[in-house]
């Protein structure tokens, strides 16, 4: 097989990532969760958003031993370690956001303090403007 | 802005999140369960018809047809297309999200 070079320059795309459901009820989370690992190989824009019932996957204290399922909340911290490099590195054109909804929360009666995530809090008209400028987004 | 809705109103939020985070103007197409909004004369056919000033809305025929919904019904100002049309409209709009 011939030497290739993967060549990925050049090439930046605003990805956002739709977390809609609950965890561990269905598997949309942590499929969702393991499309934006993949996609952080790439170094590209990224908008990791949560709304509806996704906001319960970065609820603190997840603890899964009665129910027999691996607890993927941990894996989230990778995700803010990725938004952390590409706030931190000058070199790396890359934007990482971490969104909820600000209207999905409160319904929920959830505040900032409960998310294990620093995420960022956006009303649904400011969110809308971020799924508008976005160049894919993936469901879950 | 293509958003596609394939839940019923009457199981999930699907359709009530769409309309909260849609901007207007984009377009909305309901496809598998997602046809039933779309049905005039429901408990949820005031969604629709209310979104009907901010946004194009389509309903996938083949997708009314299977579940005997008749087209007569549909919310007035809702437009039926077949799956070319489907195809029209991603291309259209570019960007998809799809309301699960």
């Amino acid at each position: 097989m011939a030497d290739t070079e993967l060549e990925i320059e050049g090439v930046m795309k605003t990805f956002t990532f739709m977390n809609r459901k609950a965890p561990y009820g269905t598997i949309y989370a942590l499929e969702v969760l393991e499309t934006v690992l993949i996609t952080a190989a790439f170094e590209q824009h990224a908008n990791i958003v949560f709304v509806d019932d996704g906001v319960y996957q970065i609820k603190k204290g997840h603890d899964t031993g009665a129910i027999n399922m691996k607890n993927f909340s941990p894996t989230f911290g990778i995700v803010e370690m990725e938004k952390e490099d590409a706030d931190e590195d000058e070199d790396m054109d890359m934007v990482w956001r971490i969104i909820v909804e600000k209207e999905s929360m409160e319904a929920r009666g959830l505040t900032k303090d409960d998310f294990k995530l620093d995420v960022e809090i956006l009303t649904s008209a400011e969110l809308a403007d971020v799924l508008d400028a976005s160049d894919c987004i993936i469901s879950g | 802005m293509l958003h596609t809705v394939n839940k019923s109103p009457f199981d999930r939020n699907s359709l009530d999140s769409c309309l909260r985070l849609a901007k207007k103007g984009s377009a909305i197409l309901l496809i598998e369960d997602g046809v039933i909004a779309a049905m005039s004369g429901t408990a949820e056919s005031s969604k629709l018809e209310g979104a009907l000033a901010d946004h194009s809305v389509f309903v996938l025929g083949p997708d009314l047809q299977a579940r005997g919904l008749d087209a007569s019904k549909l919310i007035e100002g809702i437009s039926v297309v077949d799956y070319g049309g489907f195809v029209d409209l991603t291309v259209e709009h570019g960007t998809v999200q799809s309301w699960l």
